[in-house]
């Protein structure tokens, strides 16, 4: 596997009035071409940030501090946006945003919604974009006719295909999936995610998919990355991340606070809230929370240790 | 124990346009039997649009019935009149926690304020507000109350928001709580201290809860007794233990197999999931409700409904093949 993406040393902050909200705060990793990798965290731990950013769609007052990105080899965060748009967007990489499904335009049926790209960004004829589309739709499951319904008419789960019919009209490379099935039924999710595998496979794309949900990234993930605070605190093998291999304590905490169907562990939490991105703790953004805190965690900011094969850990536990 | 809360055939019908001119009977709940005692908690599960809110607010009263009967404490509550309910306190003895911490609390009031306002509208004593506020403060752990009483909603992480509209439920002393969803907006790290702090404060203050959720799982850890319901209808209902180690019915053993659990072996697999969505109540499947989605329906299931059945000690199936299907005759997944 060679590279399909690859950030380094990406920093993302939003101006607001109570000074710089740091969101991506110091990332690095990778992508191989037709991996799944998972980015784990809470809300507000810059995972939709580090989203947008590889498509270059942040909001305005989102700056990238610093940092390159790589998409196939190129740096594609000094090209123009107009020079990305053309060549990247949709057609190498897309993205599957965060509430999409309750954000389709209303008055467009979602067919046209769906030939839009195909039309403005690959200037594809209407009738041959339409064609296209329908084939997308039938693609995730739906029936070509719904091609002309809107999306008032459909439920949570046949709007959250449609937007995922959208994002692979263009045949990306690169997918990045963010929280797709957070709004839906375990009944539906569970239907989804089915059709996601599917759809890697059938494409071979790369993924990154966005999740608050360990469980749920098990379902997809070969690699885990685990964001806390803006910053990478983990990142390794589904199976180390999720085993029994040593881990970084906030991502043992999260393990234990998933309510379980079977064996008799009770769900633990993890006690205190996330940091404030615009003034966050010195030393271990996770310190505050942590339950193994000692002197250097307060004082010093960890880097990445590695604690296994391709496996790292952002604690001192780990370190010299 | 006591029981608290008991509904008896509950129906709650609503009349919704359909077209132009037409109007049609929405079923939310189609004949609902269900009780609660005092320091237990009986966990309502099901997809959206089942009627598991509809079912919380009848049984507070906060909506009427349709058909059937509502008890609270053994007095038929459901024809009686506000006043009534007032003059006999039973509004203050049946409270609601919502889903989302973040729209139901009043950004510009100091928590102490959001708190004590039950109680300053039920009349109380300055003196008898200030004892029940930090007692209930206390009881959600917003400890110690004197720092938590000054602060206002932005300052408090999700969580701990969702903790205060417990205290605020809490402070009219009330004997059955009804709290629907009440972690589904909060952080995954949080959400087990909520409920475990639920259950304590259950256990002390001596409440029946009734526990609205889509999560099956947390279930488990919070409730006794567990009721799987389907377009209106309770389909599957028991001690909670048996229900999740021995589901009968196919939309509760289809359900259970839709929870994912953190496993790497995962993406090696597929998931046996429930084809297609929940038909729309107002159109409902005729027969077993379940059938159009159901993997193991035969004739019957179109044509007659299935009755809740005891199966097991205390556990109810509604469903034709529940007989085979509990022997293991009959595999659903
Ligand atoms: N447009 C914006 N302006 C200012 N701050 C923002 C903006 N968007 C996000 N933030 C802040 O940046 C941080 C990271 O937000 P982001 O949306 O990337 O988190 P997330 O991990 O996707 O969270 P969630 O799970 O809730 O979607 C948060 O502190 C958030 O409040
Ligand atoms: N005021 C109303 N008028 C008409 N129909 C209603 C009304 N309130 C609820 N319904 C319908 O009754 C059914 C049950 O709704 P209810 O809100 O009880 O479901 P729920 O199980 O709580 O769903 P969710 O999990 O989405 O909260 C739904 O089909 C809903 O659309
Ligand atoms: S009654 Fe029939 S359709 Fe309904 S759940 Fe049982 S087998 Fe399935
Ligand atoms: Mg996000
Ligand atoms: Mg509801």
């Amino acid at each position: 596997m060679s590279g399909a993406l690859a950030v380094e040393d990406l920093r993302v902050y939003y101006r607001t009035d109570r000074g710089a909200v740091r969101a991506v705060d110091g990332v690095s990793f990778s992508l191989a071409r037709g991996e799944s990798l998972a980015v784990v965290g809470e809300s507000g731990s810059g995972k939709s940030t580090l989203g947008l950013t590889l498509i270059r769609a942040l909001p305005a007052n989102a700056s990238v501090v610093s940092g390159r990105v790589y998409i196939e080899g190129e740096e594609t965060l000094s090209l123009s946006l107009t020079d990305f748009r053309r060549r990247y967007s949709w057609r190498v990489i897309s993205m599957v945003f965060q509430g999409a499904m309750n954000s389709l335009n209303p008055v467009l049926k979602v067919g046209d919604q769906i030939a839009e790209p195909l039309i403005y960004n690959g200037e594809t004829p209407r009738d041959e974009a339409r064609r296209r589309a329908m084939e997308m739709i039938e693609l995730v499951g739906l029936p070509r006719e719904f091609y002309y319904r809107y999306p008032h008419e459909l439920s949570g789960g046949m709007r959250q295909r449609i937007v995922i019919a959208m994002s692979l009209v263009m045949n990306p490379k690169i997918l990045i999936l963010d929280e797709p099935t957070s709004a839906l039924d375990v009944t539906i999710q569970a239907q989804i995610i089915n059709l996601v595998k599917e759809l890697i496979e059938r494409f071979s794309l790369s993924v990154i998919f966005i999740t608050h949900d360990l469980a749920l990234a098990s379902d997809i993930a070969d690699r885990i990355m685990v964001m806390y605070g803006g910053q990478i605190v983990e990142l390794g093998s589904a199976e180390r991340v999720l085993g029994e291999a040593t881990k970084h304590p906030y991502t043992e905490k999260l393990l234990a606070s998933i309510p379980r169907l079977r064996g008799e562990t009770i769900p633990e939490f993890i006690p205190g809230r996330p940091p404030d991105l615009a003034s966050p703790p010195p030393g271990c953004r996770f310190h505050p929370r942590c339950p193994y805190v000692f002197d250097r965690c307060v004082k010093e900011e960890p880097p990445l240790f590695k604690v296994g094969e391709g496996h790292v850990a952002k604690c001192w536990l780990h370190g010299e | 124990m006591e029981e608290v809360i008991r509904l008896e055939g509950v129906k709650k019908y609503y009349e919704v346009r359909s077209g132009l001119l037409g109007s049609k009977i929405l079923k939310a709940l189609d004949g609902v039997t269900l009780s609660i005692r005092k320091k237990e908690t009986v966990a309502v599960v099901g997809e959206s649009g089942c009627g598991k809110s509809t079912l919380g607010r009848v049984s507070l009263r906060l909506l009427d019935v349709t058909d059937g009967r509502v008890f609270f404490k053994g007095q038929d509550i459901s024809m009686m009149r506000e006043e009534e309910l007032r003059a006999k306190s039973f509004r203050k003895k049946m409270q609601i926690i919502f889903q989302d911490p973040y729209s139901s609390l009043n950004p510009f009031m100091r928590i102490g304020d959001i708190v004590a306002e039950p109680l300053e509208i039920h009349g109380y004593r300055r003196e008898e507000i200030r004892e029940a506020v930090y007692r209930a403060l206390e009881d959600v752990k917003l400890v110690p109350p004197e720092e938590f009483v000054n602060r206002y909603p932005h300052e408090l992480s999700g969580g701990q928001r969702q903790r205060v509209n417990i205290a605020r439920a809490l402070v009219l002393g009330p004997e059955y709580i009804v709290a629907d969803e009440p972690v589904s907006m909060i952080d995954a790290s949080s959400r087990a201290e909520i409920l475990l702090l639920l259950k304590s404060i259950r256990d002390s203050r001596e409440m029946g809860v009734l526990y609205i959720t889509h999560d099956i799982a947390t279930a488990r850890y919070v409730s006794e007794r567990v009721a799987v319901m389907y377009l209106g209808e309770i389909a599957e209902t028991g001690l909670t233990t048996s229900v999740l180690k021995t589901p009968i019915h196919p939309y509760t053993i289809l359900l259970l197999n839709s929870v994912p659990e953190p496993d790497p072996a995962n993406r090696r697999r597929r998931r046996p999931v429930i084809k297609g969505e929940p038909p729309s109540p107002l159109n409902p499947p005729s027969g077993c409700k379940f059938h159009t989605r159901c993997p193991v329906a035969i004739e019957r299931c179109r044509i007659e409904k299935p009755a809740l059945t005891e199966y097991l000690p205390g556990h109810f199936v509604a469903c034709h093949r529940a007989e085979e299907i509990m022997r293991g005759a009959l595999s659903v997944t």
